[in-house]
């Protein structure tokens, strides 16, 4: 009962640092996303290649080389800070094709029949295609919500005191070898399952009315 | 030129650790992706009591961290006088994973072949195993093909995890490297750059791919 309580309490940084990167990644996709349907080729080029290394770079190694790495040589930062940074520039670069998906689902009538109406750019963005993308890119959002809240436990390695911080301590602490990684796996599906029955629904409600 | 020599320096450790992190995942990958076909097929047999204990190990293995999972093993499990050395343990928690996540991508795929090539089957008098070998998976394999692929790029950069484990993987050598250089923000990034070299062309293989599979679409 104790160890239970003890690795609850550390839920709120796991939320914490999962919200916060989550939201620091949908602001940068939107810039990523837009590059890459840019009109200058160099952009598409530069921007394509920012979401490839955002995303192929293995999180963990990721957030080595800004905690260690810039963290020794360049400015010295707190774990939660480094955490929250490395983890929302890789959610930037699976936001973005996420974005770029949902850009890709919207007809491109849409998009010549508001020219034809004379509306500017930023308007055909903000009130024709990019609801309408947005719509198709929630889902995949929410899944990627999930995949990032599994990921903030890499950022123990760092020595962020979140879930699995608290759970490697125990594990050391108590001699206990088992139960507390059971406990911390059953609190990470108990955060992550209603957000995939959420995932699913929006998926069916969302898709409603789109065929044909 | 000094950062190219001190690369130049490290390569061998940190080519010797990419091998362990490619062994590791081709043979998580070998386990667990007919352990995962394994679980696509009993996840849709008759008996609920199955069905349900299938689904859950599904859900556990896709909805618990890869690092939870890799820890688990490692330190669990010698409660159970069970002890791994951490290539093994490695290996044992990346096939889990995978088996776990590769059965929701095989059903997809095998629901995806056509419900009028099981009838036809059927129709010619096949016998449902038959049916299942010879037109069912092999078909539902090559529609699930493209995802697995991707897949397999993702078990490359989870087996980086299997640091925690002190398995002399990529990511162990560069750091070890950098805590005895204090050249950290190099060292890393080479390794760093190790891993897109085989992920980002991978990627576009996959894409690749995709496109000549559903070339007849469009």
């Amino acid at each position: 009962m104790d160890l239970f309580l003890k690795i609850l309490a550390a839920v709120p940084v796991t939320l914490f640092v999962t919200l916060v990167s989550f939201a620091i990644g949908a602001l940068l996709a939107l810039p990523l996303a837009a590059g890459r349907r840019a009109p200058y080729a160099i952009v598409r080029v530069l921007s394509k290649a920012v979401i490839d290394i955002l995303r192929g770079i293995p999180p963990v190694v990721f957030i080595f080389i800004l905690f260690f790495g810039v963290g020794s040589s360049v400015i010295r930062w707190d774990p939660v800070v480094a955490s929250i940074m490395g983890l929302g520039l890789i959610s930037a670069g699976h936001l973005a094709e996420i974005y770029r998906g949902g850009l890709l689902a919207v007809p491109a009538g849409q998009f010549e029949a508001s020219s034809a109406l004379g509306l500017g750019r930023a308007t055909i963005f903000a009130n024709v295609i990019g609801p309408q993308a947005f719509r198709v890119a929630i889902p995949g959002m929410v899944t990627w919500l999930i995949s990032l809240l599994k990921d903030s436990s890499i950022v123990s390695t760092i020595g962020v005191v979140e879930i699995m911080f608290v759970t490697n301590q125990a594990a050391r602490s108590t001699g206990e070898g088992l139960l507390p990684f059971v406990i911390a796996g059953a609190v990470y599906i108990a955060i992550g399952s209603p957000l995939a029955a959420l995932s699913r629904w929006l998926e069916k409600k969302l898709s409603f009315g789109r065929r044909g | 030129m000094e950062l190219l020599s001190d690369w130049l320096e490290w390569s061998p450790r940190l080519l010797s650790g990419l091998w362990v992190s490619v062994q590791v995942t081709a043979l998580s990958l070998l386990v667990g992706i007919p352990l995962g076909l394994g679980l696509a097929l009993l996840s849709s047999v008759k008996s609920r009591v199955v069905r349900i204990l299938t689904m859950i190990f599904i859900e556990v293995g896709r909805g618990m961290p890869a690092i939870v999972m890799l820890q688990m093993v490692y330190f669990g499990l010698p409660e159970f006088n069970i002890v791994l050395d951490s290539f093994t343990a490695t290996v044992v928690a990346l096939s889990l994973t995978t088996s776990a996540y590769t059965s929701e991508i095989i059903r997809a795929g095998l629901r995806a072949v056509p419900d009028g090539e099981i009838e036809a089957a059927d129709a010619l008098g096949i016998k449902r195993l038959d049916v299942m070998r010879f037109i069912v998976v092999p078909q539902g394999f090559r529609i699930a093909l493209p995802t697995l692929m991707g897949f397999a790029i993702l078990i490359l950069q989870v087996s980086s995890l299997a640091f925690t484990l002190g398995l002399p993987e990529l990511l162990s050598q560069a750091y070890s490297v950098g805590a005895s250089t204090f050249h950290y923000l190099e060292v890393l990034t080479l390794a760093g750059l190790m891993y897109l070299v085989i992920t980002v062309p991978g990627g576009w293989l996959v894409e690749n791919f995709e496109k000549r599979l559903s070339r007849h679409l469009s």
